[in-house]
């Protein structure tokens, strides 16, 4: 066996026992039990319940919007945590401290907060909220105000990914095609991009996950109008509270499988990839 | 082509890394910027190739003023020391980057490409290679493919930054061997950065000297060598020793006494003598350098003394037959072959 020597560094074998029962027994309850937890809840009634509850017209209208939400959010901050991380990591300019602080400021909020920013933002007595409304546009309680939270909970996933991997990677291959007669889009295009590939995908995975999760600052922009504005979070707490077990578990194990997926596909990435993949700490 | 530097000074936050430096590089010449780190080398090839702007003054390839021309526009070939090869392409696409980005008005058809990028795969010697990624190549592989790459866009110029920096010793000298036969085969004028003086002396046709920011000397490998400008040439070129002496009446005298060297010219009053280890006859008499030898080794075909040559300790390193008797504290007399003076400092 190979701990049976005494190693001079490592600690006793009673010690080392005690650690890894602790931490397994520890993760088993409070990881793996809650997430069994969910399926079985979801399928104590059978199959049949389970598939009513996922196809209820309100269940879908959630997971219609879910899905919308993740649509836009993800898109924009791919784009976003591109360029953050571009100018972060291959110019020099003032504030770049800033902005970097600036970036994980999602990561240290309360999501409620930010939610509520965004209800002083556009709500009835901002400046903002009832000039749009004048033009037919709302915000608060609508699909927009849900795309805006999600949108801020989520930046920094990507960029926080992208912007140690590009500092790391320095701007030689970039200099290199441009010598050699490539324009800038041509550079970003064939260079840049199949360089941050992996990282890239690695924090869109994150960032997806995050925003079909993210509940708190929904949550206070949402209005949770029912079929309109809940997302598959919103619409599980609802129906919990309404003491609607099955259907509110049926859709959180969407969630949990997102979850599972998530883990998978990262853990892939990780083992593959790892060392183009930067360690940001997540 | 021809490229002329004209009173290019550049700054870096104030710092000045280039300080008032004009360079005619001849057309179809191997020409090496060779100086200490930090001396301006790089930030010289960058300012030629427009990856940088310079903050004065102006840069001018043939009669046209490139200096505000993009590093496009340029047309020139940078080999980057750390080769910047791209890591998600075979070598084969590698080579053809450069035309594949071209516009389609002068992009070659995709069959000419990679014949072309073949061929100079043939060049660089490293046919069958094609598939590979650069991560599966050693380091001589991938600089000989990264010259490939920018030899692909047949570029005016050509400009290497310590383009054997990285390699070991042995590899070094056959890359320089083969890229000195490769210059004289496709006649591209060509800049390489080094801080190898040996690589400059052996592989340039002229060699421009550097020194925090500014241009000691320019000239052929033996001018510069027999003929340095500067006592930091003298110093930085080869192996050289120094001695404060007077000049008298046209005598060199070192502590009061004469040495038996005439410098009918030299102005009088103090001056420094600069000399090459290996330039010195053991010659008998009073008129000479006399001292105690200090240190002795060996290094190779040669042996390497360290004298001292009181009264006022100034220590010099000559070189002798390695078979030579003297040993420690044994006397020796000589007298340097060749040397030059330099003002005091
Ligand atoms: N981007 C930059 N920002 C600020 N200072 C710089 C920059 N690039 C170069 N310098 C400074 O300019 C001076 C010259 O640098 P350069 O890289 O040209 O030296 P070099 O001769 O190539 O040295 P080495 O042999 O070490 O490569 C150095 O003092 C360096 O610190
Ligand atoms: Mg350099």
């Amino acid at each position: 066996m190979a701990i049976s020597r005494h190693s001079p560094i490592s600690e006793s074998l009673g010690v080392r026992i005690a650690l890894i029962v602790t931490s397994v027994l520890f993760m088993a309850l409070f990881l793996l039990l809650p997430l069994v937890a969910v399926f079985a809840e979801a399928f104590r009634s059978g199959l049949g319940p389970y598939l009513a509850g996922l196809s209820s017209p309100d269940a879908q209208a959630a997971i219609r919007l879910t899905l919308l939400v993740a649509a836009i959010a993800v898109p924009l901050n791919v784009i976003f945590g591109i360029c953050a991380s571009w100018a972060i990591a291959k110019f020099e300019f003032k504030g770049k401290a800033f902005l970097i602080t600036l970036i994980d400021l999602p990561f240290s909020v309360s999501p409620v907060i930010s939610g509520l920013v965004y209800v002083l933002l556009f709500g009835g007595g901002s400046m903002l909220g009832p000039w749009l409304k004048s033009y037919g546009i709302e915000v608060l309680f609508a699909v927009p105000g849900i795309v805006l939270a999600t949108i801020f909970v989520t930046f920094p996933f990507v960029a926080r990914e992208l912007i140690p991997l590009m500092q790391d990677q320095g701007t030689g291959d970039e200099e290199a095609a441009l010598s050699l007669g490539a324009n800038g889009w041509q550079t970003f295009w064939r260079v840049t991009l199949p360089n941050i590939k992996w990282g890239l995908l690695y924090g869109v995975l994150l960032c997806n996950a995050r925003a079909m999760g993210e509940f708190g600052a929904v949550a206070v922009v949402s209005g949770r109008i029912r079929g309109q504005t809940t997302t598959i979070p919103l619409q599980v707490e609802m129906l919990y509270n309404e003491y609607n077990a099955t259907a509110a578990f049926a859709l959180a194990s969407l969630l949990a499988m997102l979850a599972l997926v998530t883990l998978v596909l990262k853990t892939a990435l990780e083992w593959r990839f790892g060392d183009e993949i930067a360690a940001s700490g997540h | 082509m021809e490229v002329r530097v004209s009173n290019v000074r550049k700054e870096f936050d104030g710092f000045a890394a280039l300080k008032d430096v004009s360079l005619d590089i001849r057309s179809g010449e191997l020409i090496a910027l060779l100086g200490p780190s930090g001396s301006g080398k790089t930030t010289l090839l960058r300012l030629i190739a427009g990856l940088e702007l310079p903050s004065q003054g102006k840069i001018f390839f043939g009669d046209m003023d490139a200096s505000e021309k993009t590093v496009q526009e340029r047309n020139i070939g940078f080999v980057f020391q750390h080769y910047a090869l791209f890591r998600h392409m075979t070598i084969l696409e590698n080579i053809s980057f450069g035309l594949k980005v071209r516009p389609r008005a002068t992009r070659p058809p995709a069959g000419e490409i990679r014949r072309r990028a073949m061929e100079l795969l043939d060049l660089v010697q490293l046919s069958g290679l094609e598939k590979r990624y650069p991560n599966q190549l050693s380091g001589g592989q991938r600089q000989r493919v990264a010259l490939a790459r920018a030899l692909a866009i047949e570029p005016g110029v050509l400009l290497l930054d310590e383009p054997f920096g990285a390699l070991d010793a042995q590899v070094r000298r056959e890359l320089r061997r083969w890229l000195r036969e490769m210059h004289d085969r496709t006649g591209h004028t060509t800049v390489f950065v080094t801080h190898d003086q040996e690589e400059a002396l052996e592989l340039s046709d002229r060699l421009c000297v550097m020194s925090q920011g500014a241009i000691e000397q320019v000239g052929t490998p033996d001018e510069v060598y027999d003929h340095p400008a500067s006592p930091f040439v003298f110093g930085f070129i080869g192996e050289s020793s120094e001695l404060p002496v007077t000049v008298e009446k046209g005598e060199l005298l070192l502590a009061g006494r004469p040495i038996g060297l005439a410098a009918p010219e030299a102005r009088p009053g103090p001056a420094r003598m600069y000399f090459r280890p290996h330039d010195v006859d053991l010659v008998e008499g009073d008129a000479t350098l006399a001292g105690v030898v200090h240190t002795s080794r060996r290094v190779g075909g040669t042996r390497r003394v360290e004298v001292d040559l009181g009264p006022a300790n100034h220590k010099v390193e000559i070189d002798l037959p390695f078979d030579h008797p003297a040993g420690e504290r044994s006397q020796l007399t000589f007298r340097p072959r060749r040397w030059q003076l330099f003002p005091s400092a």
